[in-house]
């Protein structure tokens, strides 16, 4: 073992740390959210939630990893396995989802337009953000029809277990993708008061964008599965 | 100044009314003490259970009076069938597993001491924090309701596995609504946990304070950071297969049951699932499990024995090397739980590797703890004993870990008593040991009061002996083929085995009798115990450098805490006392590990 000095911190640069930061956090690291209540006037960035999304879509992922494990030993364990084509409203529904990360992605950038000082940017953020919840909201419902055609086809719940898990799997996601809608009905919300901080809006997105990955893939297991 | 900085330290006000600060309280040390009293509540129960358990292993015909308030069915006569034996050690494992090794040394303690340990106020995420614990509460409620609806628990075992746990009501008494509620109390139970993991992660990575680097975090941060970790992946993986289960019993699908199952003559409406299937998503859970009850442990003791030797451990870097090492090898040898599962040869030898490798970290900590005893002069109090006393339980425990990791010997050892012996000292009675550690170590902290020493000491020295003498006969019983979870011995070669069940049963009821002196104890010092100086064990991480004890609700009084040192700075030359807090700005000759 070695010994070493360990010298006392500049007790100017604590002051000047409370100051700026007012909060603790993350071994003095980075400056957190500040204490002047304009919140919105500066490029704040919150590591607590923003680390916490990491973190939560690391347990959305570990959940995920562990139903396509199940699928493929359940699918080589079995000789019952039936294939069925996937109902035709998912390729549009794909399609849905993927354009409502653009418009979220739009709607973000005008919010960071509106933080630079122009006004009209918190307009354009408005609406491309209704949009993307209305496009969220159409792609639920589309899996929504999709669960009908299935149904149409006699396949149920628990016909086989192809389509067991085709519901599990779509039904897992759509609640994952609710839980978005919830969180961006928050972010509409705070926006239309004036009270939205753009790390909430960052957050929101990166789970969004999140959830369209997850589609992307569990499209193409059920595509290559079923 | 002051002000703006109050503004946004405190992101939610002190509660004035009894249900937002007693109940629903946003408060991370109000929420700690809810999972003790979870955690005390539950172990109390798991432990009638397994005196019921172990009376009617000692004397099946045995009378228990009373017996038949509980199940009408499962106790006609007040004497016990054998599917209620089945059920109560069904709850008394999930009971323990889950709402006693995981919640008190992780959720517990976890909650109240990390975010003071790293100088913040509060976790990040009060709200979740909060339905962290009430959700986990609901899970513990639907389990226990399992008692009283239909014929009673499930009897499959806290493992589950199917299809026994799959078929419904058909397998016996508790498979149907009994299966369904311990499945629903499960899945519950992994929302409360992830909301918490999440709490502690982001607490350890963004929450500390000016000057607290990771590797000046304490051993204990350190465990309940690695322990999260594995709570989140492991839970996450628990949750889907609990709800797989559910559907297999309530939208008939078919996961886990194979085709052409005929049971009470009756065949099964399912098709070809897998069995096997079960196993495998339960014990990717299972093992990290293991390490989930036990890491907080290894964290809780290191941090107590450092206090009570007066020195730092011999690398304070290597223990937390190791706690790492020990959760990332727990999911990669989860499979020698399945070593007679008809899995190939090939892939038992791929499991039984790590299983081995595995046992290198948790030697290294067991060698850094004891060469960092040895020539100390400990401080002998009852934390310090109950340290002492997890480090032999882990050896003991451990020690038998080796024959089960070899496939060969395992398949002549699988499911006996050698194995319940086996994870009994090396993850029950060591986290429990644990608990009782940081118990006593932070009672004057939470409470304010000093625990009696000397009932402490009694406790510790009844306990200590009474868990060897319950679970060392159970490693002999094993090697002599008593096969667990049989609810009566009639073989010959059984029968002779009868005196030492009896054995085990007196050292069972004896030793929970016992634990009546630490729960007086608990309360008693509550409210006459000797008041506790703010430092009594002249520690120095930043859970002593509250202004008061209990701590306020902002933990520091307003005060910013700034951390200029590592976690344990003690026997400084030159100092006047022998040890320097975390936030002292002295300027020392301090102790660290080699670069």
């Amino acid at each position: 073992m070695a010994t070493t000095v360990d010298k006392p911190v500049d007790l100017e640069q604590r002051d000047d740390y409370l100051r700026r930061t007012a909060h603790s956090g993350n071994g003095g690291g980075r400056d957190l959210v500040p204490a002047d209540g304009s919140l919105r006037a500066v490029q704040d960035h919150s590591p607590a939630a923003s680390t916490g999304i990491w973190v939560g879509l690391t347990a959305i992922s570990m959940t995920f990893a562990a139903l396509t494990s199940a699928l493929v030993v359940r699918k080589g364990a079995s000789t019952d396995w039936q294939h069925f084509t996937l109902p035709s409203v998912l390729y549009l529904d794909t399609c849905i989802l993927l354009g409502s990360s653009v418009t979220l992605e739009l709607s973000r950038r005008y919010f960071a337009r509106s933080l630079a000082g122009l006004r009209a940017g918190l307009a354009d953020s408005a609406r491309w953000l209704y949009l993307t919840l209305l496009m969220g909201v159409v792609f639920v419902s589309g899996q929504y029809v999709a669960w009908l055609q299935l149904r149409h086809q006699g396949l149920y719940l628990s016909t086989n277990p192809s389509s067991s898990f085709f519901y599990v799997l779509t039904a897992a996601h759509a609640l994952h993708v609710l839980g978005g809608l919830g969180g961006l009905v928050l972010v509409t919300y705070r926006l239309s008061r004036s009270r939205l901080r753009r790390s909430t809006l960052d957050i929101a997105s990166r789970y969004w964008h999140f959830m369209d990955v997850l589609w992307i893939y569990l499209f193409l297991l059920l595509w290559f599965k079923m | 100044m002051h002000d703006t900085s109050a503004h946004a330290v405190h992101q939610h006000a002190a509660p004035t009314s009894f249900i937002r600060k007693y109940v629903f309280s946003l408060d991370h040390k109000v929420i700690g003490k809810q999972y003790y009293g979870l955690a005390l509540l539950a172990v109390l129960t798991g432990m009638v259970l397994s005196w019921l358990m172990r009376l009617h292993l000692g004397w099946t015909d045995l009378k228990i009076p009373g017996l038949h308030l509980l199940s009408a069915s499962g106790a006609p006569g007040d004497v016990m069938t054998p599917e209620y034996y089945l059920q109560l050690m069904t709850m008394h494992g999930t009971i323990m597993v889950f709402f006693v090794l995981t919640t008190a040394p992780f959720a517990a303690f976890g909650n109240y001491f990390l975010p003071i340990q790293v100088g913040a106020e509060d976790m990040p995420f009060p709200r979740f924090n909060m339905m962290s614990f009430w959700v986990t509460f609901t899970a513990f409620l639907v389990l226990i309701s399992s008692f009283f609806f239909g014929d009673g628990p499930t009897l499959a075992g806290w493992t589950q596995y199917a299809p026994l746990s799959a078929v419904g009501a058909v397998a016996g008494p508790g498979q149907g609504t009994g299966e369904v509620l311990w499945a629903s109390s499960i899945a519950i139970f992994c929302v409360g946990q992830l909301l918490g993991s999440l709490n502690f992660i982001t607490t350890t990575l963004d929450m500390r304070t000016k000057g607290m680097s990771l590797w000046r975090l304490p051993l204990t941060a350190w465990g309940w950071f690695i322990t999260s970790v594995m709570g989140l992946t492991a839970f996450a993986v628990l949750m889907p297969a609990c709800i797989l289960l559910i559907l297999d019993h309530v939208a008939g699908t078919s996961f886990f049951v194979a085709s052409n199952l005929v049971l009470n003559d009756q065949l099964q409406p399912h098709s070809g699932g897998s069995t096997l299937l079960w196993q495998h998503l339960f014990w990717f859970f299972g093992h990290p499990e293991v390490y989930i009850a036990i890491v907080p442990g290894m964290g809780v003791v290191s941090h107590i024995l450092v206090a009570n030797m007066r020195r730092p451990m011999l690398s304070h870097r290597v223990i937390v090397y190791s706690m790492g090492a020990l959760a990332v090898l727990s999911y990669m040898v989860y499979g020698h739980h399945m070593f007679v599962s008809g899995m190939n040869p090939f892939s038992s030898l791929v499991f039984s590797f790590p299983t081995l490798v595995i046992t290198i970290p948790s030697t290294i900590l067991v060698l850094i703890w004891i060469g960092s005893l040895y020539g100390s002069k400990l401080r002998i109090n009852t934390a310090s004993l109950f340290a002492l006393g997890f480090i032999s339980m882990f050896i003991s425990g451990g020690v038998s870990g080796f024959f089960l990791a070899q496939p060969s010997i395992d398949i002549m050892l699988h499911a006996t008593y050698f194995v319940v012996g086996h994870f009994h000292l090396v993850m029950a009675v060591a986290a429990i040991f644990g608990i009782f550690a940081g118990t006593y170590f932070w009672y004057p902290k939470v409470t304010g009061r000093m625990m009696n020493e000397t009932l402490g000491k009694i406790h510790f020295w009844l306990t200590f002996v009474g868990a060897y003498c319950i679970f060392m006969p159970f490693h002999y019983l094993g090697i002599a083929g008593n096969v667990r979870r049989y609810q009566a011995f009639v073989d010959d070669y059984l029968v002779r085995l009868i005196p030492l069940h009896r054995f085990i049963t007196v050292a069972a009821l004896c030793t929970g009798a016992v634990q009546l002196i630490f729960l007086y104890n608990l309360f008693y010092s509550r409210f006459r115990g000797e008041e506790a100086p703010l430092n009594p064990w002249q520690a120095t991480s930043l859970e002593w450098s509250t202004p008061s004890s209990p701590p306020p609700f902002d933990n520091f009084g307003g005060r910013h805490v700034v951390v200029y040192h590592d976690p344990y700075q003690y026997g400084i030359e030159g100092s006047t006392d022998d040890y320097v807090m975390q936030d002292s700005p002295a300027q020392i000759q301090s102790v660290r590990d080699e670069k």
